[in-house]
C-alpha cells in the first residue's frame, strides 16, 4: 500500500507545484490547498500505516504496540484546521485583490508596478 | 436566498448542533472529539443559521460578537496555563481535581479541559468571524 | 582617575552638549574644555611613571566567549597621542565656541567634536584589536558628521560621503586584517601580540593580514592614491580641519602603524610597502599644493605630504627614522593645528581664503600674524622652532635609509623645498604685498580665537629651544614603544656643521629662489598638472559610485523581477535538482509490491483521488475545480478512517464542508476562468511539477524502507492515561502534552480571522 500512497503523494505534490506556477491567482490558492493535502498525507504515511487500531487506550493487553502513532495525527489535526484558516485568508485576499485591481492575472500586477 | 425548508431545518438543528458540539467537546478527552471538532461543529451550526436567516439576525440571536468569542477563547487557553504556575509547576502543566471520588459520578476536572474549551471557542469564533464577514458582502 | 571614567565623561558630554549650548552661550567652549584639559593634566601626571618604562593596563570583561575584552593599554605612545588629542582638543573647543557663533545647531557641532575626542582617545589607549576597531570606526563616523556639518551645501555632503566611504572601506579591511592577525595568536589582546610577535611573521596569514591592515591605515591617513578625500574634507568648518584633518584623526593610521610595528614590522614587505607609498604620497602631496590658491587646500595637501613622510619614516624603521617620525608627528600637529585655526580666523576677518585675494594683513593684525609666521617657520624647518629639529632628524634618517636612500633623499629634499616655498608664499602674500579692498577693516581675532594658535606655537618654540628637557621626556617612551630595542636620540637644536645642515641650508636657498620665480613656476606646474597629472581622483571616485549604483539597480531588477511564479520556479528547480542528485547517489529504493496488502476499495479511493486531482488541474471552470477538490478532500478522509485516524477524519469532513461553502461565497465575485499561459509554458511547468512530485514519491518510498528510530510517541502512549487522565491520546497531545504549541496554532487562527475581518470591513475605501 505504501507504493500506492507514494504515487498519490507524488501526484498531489506535482499538482500543487503546477498550480502554484500559474498566473491566475485563484489557481495559486488551489495550489496551496493541494500542498496542504499532500503534506498532511505525507505526515500520515510517515507515521506508519495501521489498520483498524486508533490510538485510544482501551485497557486491552498489548494495545500500545499495535495502535496507530498518535503524534502525526495530532500534528495533522492542527494542520487541517490551520490550513482552513490560511485558505480562507487566501481566498479573501484573492477577492480583495480582484476588487481593487480588477484582474486575477498576477503578471499584470508586476507590469503595472 | 430565503428557503423555507432551510429555515425550518436551521431553526431546529441549531440547538441540537450546539448541544452535540458540547458533548463532543467534553468526551474528547477519552473518545473521538475535542475542542477542534467541537468548535467546527459550533461554527457550522451558526453558519447554517446565517445561511437561512441572514447574518444580521444570527448575530442578534447570539448576542456575542465573533471577535469577542475568538478573544475569549484565546484568553481561556492562556489562563488555563496559570494554575500550574501557582502550584509551582511549569507553565501549562496539567492540574487535575476529582469531585465525588469513589462514587459512580466521579468527575475529573482539570486545566486541559479549560484549555480545550479555549480551543473550542477560538475555532468557532474564527469560523463565524470569517463566514459572517464574507456573507455580509 | 581612571581612563574609563575619562572616556565615559567625554561620551556623556558629547550627548549633553547639544542641550547645554542654549544656557551656556559662547562660553560653552571654555566650560567644555575643562574635561579634556583635566584629562591632559592626568596624562601629563602619568609621564614620570611612563618614563620609568611602566605600562598601565586595565581590563573589563566584555565578550569573554569570543576572547574579546574591553581592555586598555597605556604606554608612551598612547600618552603622547592622548596628550596631543586632549591638549589640542581643549583649545579647539574654546576656539570652536566662538568660531561657530553664527552657525545654526552649534551645540550639536560641539557634541560631535567631543564625540570625536572620546573615540580618538579610545583608539590610542585601547589594549585590544577589536576595541581599537570600534573606536576607529567611531572616529570615521564623527568625521563624517563634522565634514557634512553644512549639510545644505551639496559639496559638503559629497565630501562627507566620500570621506566616509573611503575610510569606511578601510575600516572593513582593517577589521578583516585584525581578525586574521588574531587567529594565530588566538587572542586579540595587544599584550599577547607583543609578547610573541614571531607567531604572525612565520604564519602564512601574515601577508593577507598585513595588506588588509595597511589598507585601513592608508585610507585613514590619506596615502596616495586614497589621498583625495582629505582636500575634499576641507568643506568642514575650520575647527574640524584644524583638529581632525591635520592634527589628530588622520594620524590614526600613523598611530596604528606605530602600534603594530613590533608585531608586523621589520620584514622586507613592510619596509618596501611603507616606503613606496610614503615617498609617493610625500612628493605628490607637496607637488599638488603648489598650484592651489585656497588657503585651506594648500594646507590640506601639505598635510597629505606630511602623512606620507611619517609613513615613509616608519617604513624605514631605523633608529633615526623612528625618532624622526615621533618628533615630526609632534611638530606637524603643533604647527598644522595653528595654521588651520589661523586660516579660519583670516577667513572670518576678510571673507575669503583665496591667497590671491589676500595681502597686507600685518598692519591690521600684527599679533596674529606673528603667531602664524612662527608656525610657518616651523613648517619650513627653520630654527629655533621644533620644526627644525624634526627636519634635521628626517634628513638624517633619509640619508641613512637602508635602501634607495638617494632617491628618498632627493624626493625629501624637493618636498622640503616646496614647504619652504609655501611658507614664504603664505607669509609674504598674506601679511605683506598688495592690499586688496576689504569689505570691512580686518582686526585682531578675539581671545578665544587666538588662544589655541598662540599656545601651540609657544609650545613648539619652547620644545625647539629646550629639546633635552622638554621634548625628550615627552617622546622617548613613545619611540621605545614603536621599536622596543631602540633608544631615544638626545635632541639638540645645534649639532655642528655636517651634511644634514648643508642640506637644510640648500633647501632654504632653493625655497627662496623658487619664491623669487614663483609666477613662472606656478604656471609651469599648472601646465604639467593639466597635461599629465589631472586631479581627477575625486571625480573618478564619484563616477565609480554612480556605476556601482547602476549595476546594483540592474542586478536587483534581474533578481527581484517581481514575477511570483519565477521566484517559485527557481526554488522548485533548484530543490529538485539537489534532491535528485542525492537520490541518484543514495541508497537504491526497494520496491515491495505486496498485493495482499492492497484492499481493492482503498485502491479505488486512491485512483479516484488521482483522477480528481487531474481534473482539478485541467478544469476549465472553477466549479468543476471546486467539486474535484471536494472529492479529493473526502477521499483523504476515507484514507484517514481506513488507517485509524478517527479524529482526523471527523475534522477533515467538517473542514471540507466549510471550505466549499467559503469558496462558493468568494467565487461568486470572481471573473471567469481564463487561461493565461501558452502551451510551451504549461509543458515547462508540467515538467517541473513532475520533477518535484517524482522526488517526493521516491522520498516516501525511501522513508518507508529505511530503518527508523524508536518513535517518540511511545512516551505519549504510556503516560496518556497515567499522567494526563485521557484515553484519546491525540487529544491529550493537543491539549496537554503539547498544549503550548496548540496555543500558538489557535493564535494563528485568530490572527487569520482578524486579517480576513479587516480586509473586508476596513478597506472599502481603497481604490486605485
Amino acid at each position: 500500500m505504501l507504493f500506492l500512497f507514494a504515487i498519490l503523494i507524488g501526484v498531489l505534490y506535482g499538482a500543487a507545484v503546477y498550480l502554484l506556477l500559474r498566473r491566475n491567482i485563484f489557481k495559486l490558492v488551489l495550489g496551496l490547498i493541494f500542498l496542504g493535502h499532500a503534506t498532511n498525507l505525507l505526515l500520515f504515511v510517515a507515521g506508519g500505516l495501521t489498520r483498524g487500531f486508533p490510538s485510544f487506550l482501551r485497557d486491552i493487553p498489548g494495545e500500545v504496540e499495535k495502535m496507530a502513532d498518535p503524534l502525526p495525527q495530532a500534528l495533522i489535526l492542527t494542520a487541517i484546521v490551520i490550513s482552513l484558516g490560511v485558505t480562507a485568508f487566501a481566498l479573501v485576499l484573492v477577492y480583495r485583490f480582484y476588487s481593487v485591481t480588477k484582474t486575477v492575472d498576477l503578471d499584470e500586477l508586476s507590469e503595472n508596478e | 436566498m430565503e428557503s423555507v425548508i432551510l429555515q425550518i431545518a436551521a431553526r431546529h438543528m441549531r440547538p441540537l448542533l450546539v448541544i452535540l458540539s458540547l458533548v463532543v467537546l467534553y468526551r474528547g478527552h477519552n473518545e473521538p472529539g475535542g475542542g477542534f471538532i467541537g468548535g467546527l461543529m459550533l461554527g457550522a451550526a451558526y453558519i447554517l443559521y446565517a445561511m437561512a436567516f441572514g447574518v444580521e439576525k444570527t448575530q442578534k440571536s447570539i448576542r456575542i460578537s465573533p471577535v469577542a468569542l475568538t478573544g475569549i477563547g484565546l484568553l481561556l487557553a492562556l489562563v488555563s496555563g496559570l494554575p500550574a504556575l501557582m502550584e509551582g509547576h511549569l507553565f501549562m502543566t496539567g492540574e487535575w481535581t476529582t469531585f465525588f471520588s469513589g462514587s459512580s459520578f466521579e468527575l475529573k476536572l482539570g486545566t486541559p479541559l479549560l484549555f480545550d474549551l479555549g480551543v473550542y471557542f477560538t475555532v468557532a469564533g474564527m469560523l463565524t468571524l470569517v463566514m459572517f464577514s464574507i456573507m455580509e458582502e | 582617575m581612571n581612563i574609563g571614567i575619562l572616556l565615559l565623561a567625554l561620551l556623556f558630554l558629547s550627548v549633553l552638549a547639544p542641550f547645554t549650548r542654549r544656557y551656556l552661550g559662547n562660553a560653552a567652549g571654555w566650560i567644555f574644555a575643562i574635561i579634556p584639559f583635566a584629562g591632559f593634566v592626568w596624562f601629563l601626571g602619568m609621564l614620570p611613571e611612563i618614563n620609568r618604562g611602566e605600562v598601565f593596563t586595565h581590563r573589563y570583561s566584555w565578550l569573554p566567549a569570543y576572547g574579546i575584552d574591553f581592555s586598555f593599554y597605556i604606554d608612551g605612545l598612547s600618552v603622547l597621542f592622548s596628550l596631543l588629542v586632549l591638549g589640542i582638543g581643549a583649545f579647539i573647543l574654546i576656539y570652536a565656541g566662538y568660531y561657530m557663533k553664527t552657525y545654526p545647531m552649534k551645540g550639536r557641532f560641539m557634541g560631535y567634536l567631543v564625540l570625536f575626542m572620546a573615540s580618538m582617545v579610545g583608539v590610542v589607549v585601547s589594549g585590544n584589536l577589536i576595541t581599537i576597531f570600534v573606536f576607529w570606526e567611531l572616529t570615521s563616523i564623527s568625521s563624517y558628521l563634522l565634514i557634512g556639518y553644512n549639510h545644505e551645501k551639496p559639496e559638503a555632503r559629497g565630501a562627507a560621503l566620500q570621506a566616509l566611504l573611503i575610510t569606511g572601506f578601510g575600516g572593513l579591511a582593517l577589521l578583516g586584517g585584525f581578525v586574521l592577525l588574531g587567529i594565530p595568536f588566538g587572542d586579540y589582546e595587544l599584550t599577547t601580540l607583543f609578547s610573541n610577535p614571531e607567531v604572525i611573521k612565520s604564519s602564512n596569514l601574515y601577508l593577507p593580514a598585513l595588506l588588509l591592515i595597511l589598507a585601513g591605515a592608508f585610507t585613514k591617513s590619506a596615502q596616495f592614491p586614497f589621498h583625495f578625500w582629505l582636500p575634499g574634507a576641507m568643506a568642514a568648518p575650520s575647527p574640524v580641519s584644524a583638529y581632525l584633518h591635520s592634527a589628530t584623526m588622520v594620524k590614526a593610521g600613523i598611530f596604528l602603524l606605530a602600534r603594530l610595528n613590533p608585531v608586523l614590522g621589520g620584514t622586507e614587505l613592510w619596509h618596501y610597502l611603507l616606503s613606496i607609498f610614503g615617498v609617493t604620497t610625500m612628493f605628490v602631496g607637496a607637488w599638488l599644493s603648489i598650484t592651489q590658491t585656497d588657503l585651506k587646500r594648500i594646507l590640506a595637501y601639505s598635510t597629505v605630504s606630511a602623512l606620507g613622510t611619517l609613513v615613509l619614516l616608519i617604513g624605514t624603521g631605523t633608529e633615526y627614522a623612528i625618532n624622526a617620525a615621533i618628533i615630526f608627528l609632534l611638530v606637524h600637529a603643533l604647527y598644522k593645528g595653528t595654521l588651520f585655526m589661523m586660516a579660519g580666523n583670516i577667513e572670518k576677518n576678510t571673507g575669503t581664503r583665496d591667497i590671491n585675494k589676500l595681502g597686507g594683513l600685518f598692519k591690521y593684525m600684527p599679533f596674529a600674524a606673528i603667531v602664524m609666521i612662527l608656525a610657518l617657520v616651523s613648517m619650513a624647518g627653520i630654527p629655533p622652532m621644533l620644526g627644525f629639529i624634526g627636519k634635521e632628524l628626517i634628513y638624517e634618517a633619509k640619508s641613512n635609509a637602508p635602501s634607495a636612500h638617494w632617491f628618498i633623499l632627493i624626493a625629501g629634499f624637493m618636498t622640503n623645498a616646496i614647504m619652504v616655498f609655501l611658507s614664504m608664499r603664505l607669509t609674504l602674500d598674506i601679511f605683506w604685498g598688495k592690499e586688496p579692498a576689504y569689505d570691512k577693516k580686518p582686526k585682531e581675532p578675539s581671545l578665544a580665537l587666538i588662544l589655541g594658535p598662540f599656545f601651540l606655537v609657544v609650545i613648539s618654540l619652547f620644545l625647539g629651544l629646550f629639546p633635552k628637557t622638554m621634548a625628550n621626556p615627552l617622546t622617548s617612551q613613545a619611540i621605545m614603544a614603536i621599536s622596543p630595542g631602540m633608544a631615544a636620540i638626545k635632541l639638540k637644536l645645534w649639532h655642528g656643521f655636517n651634511l644634514v645642515l648643508g642640506l637644510s641650508a640648500l633647501t632654504i636657498a632653493l625655497g627662496v629662489v623658487a619664491y623669487k620665480y614663483r609666477d613662472p613656476i606656478i604656471s609651469m606646474a599648472t601646465r604639467i598638472n593639466l597635461k599629465y597629472f589631472r586631479e581627477e581622483f575625486s571625480r573618478v571616485f564619484f563616477r565609480m559610485i554612480d556605476y556601482f549604483l547602476i549595476y546594483t539597480k540592474e542586478q536587483t531588477k534581474a533578481i527581484q523581477h517581481g514575477y511570483h511564479r519565477f521566484y517559485l520556479m527557481t526554488v522548485f528547480v533548484v530543490a529538485s535538482i539537489l534532491v535528485w542528485i542525492q537520490i541518484w547517489n543514495g541508497d537504491p529504493v526497494i520496491l515491495e509490491l505486496n498485493f495482499r496488502d492492497m484492499p481493492l476499495n482503498l485502491v479505488a479511493v486512491v485512483a479516484l483521488i488521482i483522477a480528481a486531482t487531474i481534473s482539478a488541474v485541467v478544469a476549465h471552470s472553477r466549479v468543476v475545480a471546486l467539486i474535484a477538490m471536494s472529492v479529493i478532500g473526502f477521499g483523504i478522509t476515507i484514507i484517514f478512517i481506513a488507517y485509524s485516524g478517527v479524529d482526523l477524519a471527523i475534522t477533515m469532513v467538517l473542514v471540507e464542508i466549510l471550505m466549499v461553502i467559503l469558496a462558493m461565497a468568494v467565487l461568486f465575485y470572481l471573473p471567469k476562468y481564463v487561461k493565461y499561459s501558452g502551451t510551451g509554458a504549461r509543458m515547462r511547468d508540467a515538467l517541473i511539477a513532475s520533477l518535484v512530485g517524482g522526488f517526493m514519491m521516491v522520498l516516501v518510498l525511501q522513508a518507508g524502507s529505511s530503518a527508523v528510530q524508536e518513535p517518540v510517541s511511545e512516551f505519549f502512549k504510556q503516560s496518556s492515561y497515567t499522567e494526563a487522565f485521557g484515553r484519546n491520546i491525540v487529544n491529550v497531545i493537543l491539549v496537554d502534552f503539547r498544549a503550548f504549541d496548540t496555543l500558538g496554532e489557535i493564535t494563528v487562527l485568530a490572527i487569520a480571522a482578524l486579517g480576513i475581518f479587516s480586509m473586508i470591513k476596513l478597506t472599502k475605501k481603497i481604490k486605485i
